[in-house]
């Protein structure tokens, strides 16, 4: 075992060791705090839980990496990925929220009707298993990378861990856990990150400092067969950047298993200001993630311009093992760079390697590599748990007790949510072990089905008393349909060929279009047809105010609710 | 929703009043208020993003400081420190609006589990 496998396995055993620790102690026999954690979590903690949520293998693992080599137009997962805050804190959190229900099916069934509920839980249960498959690949190749395990082995493992927890705990243990899972993930982004600025800068503040190398990058990039960093629309069309930023935004603001953590406050006011800190945690790693990209891209770059192919640094020996680093065999020196493994270029290094491999290129020592490969393993692990939670509740909640067994009791009810999630994770093993071919347009269909499905019926329900239940299950159906129809015309999935992209919108863009079709639908059905009932006006009427009123200095007539 | 806010139906020992329209007053007044607010946020939101960070990220990428052109300094960076900052405002000023008009949960919050 090496110095970095030893380290490594040191860190990942000592944090799963605490995150197991907390969600013992706090496991719980209850519905409401299985699901909910019976609304006791101060605003801070749930903030944290969010982004250690919201905040998955991808952001961890591959965002810095994408980014170092889209450069400008990597902005599209950066704003994308936290512009969905906003409108989740001015338009659906605080109201849903004050609705006080558990799952966005649920507010779905209340506010239109039985039907639309069923069709938004088999969503979310779709939309939150894609989500899981990823998780699982992304812990199964830390584990198998820096452990010696084959992945098989390491799917397996993060599984159990996984499933273990979120059944053990609900959300109350998920809710502690995913706070120190936070702390880990953050601090080992962080603490590589600004050694790398110190080092290259001397100012230990990379958001600030990366601007310095810039220039230097941009120079480098060109002559080394890339594009500059700097320049925007290098790698999509200026229509499709706005589009697919669109479209991660309001997917974001959708998706049922961020949503449901704005239950986990005590009050309206708490969900404001969970969105806050939930907001102000990602934006650490968010901000900090294009300075990771630009200056490791500088690192690699420096480390192999010009050097012969068989005196290259010793972390491309290390990690052309996993087969994501190839120098190409005809390279006597080594001239050009890429991403692309068709691009024949000299050196190509995969896009999902450099954060991971980051504290390698810039030689920092081996307990940092092994910190940033438990920051990764948090990242998987708590977004999985997550997810896990809103298909054991979708299910058991919106489909077992309402569909199938309406007098079940809560320990039924409790039962069948775990066997459900432990469906879930034996079925996302199968397919973290053998991956469908297209695992990064299923990210794209999740978010774009997000974006299409939930975004405008919840949108609409909460600042719109004439949207009736025909409406919004007319809306979400025909903005997924047509959301699906297009990413199965433009991607080879199902065994169909892909079709080139209709006026420069990628299938990733097309969940901005799905909810416009959505939002012209759902209002256009709602008009048509009979307005909701008396009680669904006074419902939303409620909604929109945090408590019932009482007597104010102005001295008005303080009357009831 | 009482579940929220156990104490309040309790407080009050008079029937509730029969005339309806000064109490839609606040409430219109209040929902304007939130509406209004939201709207200018949701304006800066659009700006420092879509309009900054990519309609105009090209002009704005002439000018440059500290290294970085401001064009990809807003996608980059900008527009998240304003997205946080917008929430913030957001919570603030929800704050004092509730205060305002009476339907705080403040006073609550120590109290419930």
């Amino acid at each position: 075992m090496t110095q970095i496998q030893g380290w490594t396995l040191g860190f990942i055993i000592l944090t799963f060791a605490l995150y197991l620790g907390i969600a013992w102690r706090s496991r719980v026999k209850e519905t409401t705090g299985f699901y909910v954690a019976g609304q006791g979590i101060p605003t801070v903690a749930n903030g944290a839980a969010v982004a250690a949520d919201w905040m998955s293998a991808a952001s961890f693992i591959s965002m810095a990496g994408l980014i170092a080599f889209l450069g400008s137009d990597g902005s599209i997962y950066l704003m994308g990925w936290t512009g969905g805050y906003v409108l989740l804190a001015l338009l659906i959190a605080p109201y849903l929220r004050k609705w006080g229900k558990f799952t966005v099916p649920e507010f779905v069934g209340d506010r239109y009707s039985e039907t639309v509920r069923t069709i938004a839980a088999v969503a979310a249960i779709i939309i939150s298993f894609t989500y899981v498959v990823g998780q699982m690949r992304g812990g199964g190749i830390v584990f198998s990378r820096f452990l010696g395990l084959d992945i098989t082995g390491g799917v397996i493992v993060a599984a159990l861990i996984i499933f273990a927890y979120a059944v053990l705990g609900g959300m109350k243990g998920i809710t502690w856990t995913q706070v120190s899972q936070y702390t880990v993930l953050i601090i080992a982004y962080l603490i590589p990150a600004i050694a790398v600025a110190q080092q290259m800068t001397g100012l230990p503040i990379p958001q600030v400092t990366f601007g310095q190398i810039l220039g230097e990058l941009n120079a480098l990039s060109t002559q080394m067969g890339l594009s500059q960093f700097t320049e925007a629309f290098s790698a999509r069309p200026q229509i499709d950047v706005f589009l697919v930023t669109m479209s991660l935004m309001i997917g974001t603001a959708g998706l049922p298993h961020v949503i449901i953590r704005f239950y986990t406050t005590k009050t309206v006011r708490g969900a404001r200001y969970s969105a806050f800190w939930a907001l102000f945690f990602i934006a650490l790693l968010y901000t900090t993630a294009p300075a990771v990209g630009a200056f490791t891209k500088l690192n690699l770059l420096q480390d192999v311009n010009g050097v012969a192919a068989d005196s290259l640094p010793r972390w491309i020996e290390n990690w052309a093992a996993t087969g994501l680093v190839t120098v190409n065999e005809n390279a006597q020196t080594i001239q050009t760079v890429s991403n692309s493994a068709t691009s024949g270029a000299d050196l190509i290094v995969n896009n999902d390697i450099l954060v991971l491999a980051s504290p390698e290129i810039a030689g920092l020592p081996a307990p940092i590599v092994g910190l940033v490969a438990a920051g990764g393993m948090a990242a998987a692990m708590s977004t999985a748990a997550g997810l896990l939670l809103v298909i054991s509740s979708s299910f058991s909640h919106d489909l077992y007790f309402r569909r199938v067994k309406r007098d079940s009791t809560d320990k039924q009810r409790l039962l069948a949510g775990r066997i459900a999630m432990g469906l879930a994770v034996l079925i996302s093993v199968y397919a973290g072990i053998n991956p469908p071919a297209f695992v990064a347009q299923v990210v794209a269909f999740a978010f774009g089905l997000a974006a299409a499905s939930f975004f405008p019926i919840i949108v609409l329900g909460i600042f719109w008393k004439r949207c009736n239940a025909t409406g919004a299950a007319a809306g979400m159906v025909s903005g997924m349909a047509f959301t699906a129809a297009y990413m199965i015309y433009t991607l080879e999935v199902f065994g169909t060929s892909a079709n080139p992209h209709i006026f420069d919108i990628s299938p990733e863009a097309i969940g901005t279009i799905g909810a416009i079709v959505n939002f012209i639908v759902t209002i256009v059905v709602s008009k048509m047809t009979a307005p909701p009932p008396e009680e669904i006006s006074e419902m939303v009427e409620s909604i929109r105010y945090p408590a019932a009123r009482r007597a104010v200095p102005a001295g008005s007539t303080g009357d009831s609710a | 929703m009482t579940d929220v806010t156990p104490d309040k139906n309790v407080g009050g020992g008079e029937p509730p009043p029969t005339t309806s329209p000064p109490d839609n007053g606040w409430r219109q007044e209040y929902w304007r208020k939130n509406l209004r607010l939201m709207v200018i946020l949701l304006a800066i939101w659009f700006v420092v993003s879509f309009v900054f960070g990519i309609l105009l990220i090209q002009p704005l990428n002439n000018i440059e400081i500290l290294g970085f052109p401001l064009g990809f300094w807003f996608a980059q960076q900008g527009s998240i420190y304003t997205f946080v900052i917008l929430i913030l405002v957001y919570a603030k000023m929800m704050d004092r609006m509730d205060d305002q008009f009476g339907v705080s949960e403040r006073p609550a919050e120590g109290g419930e589990k």
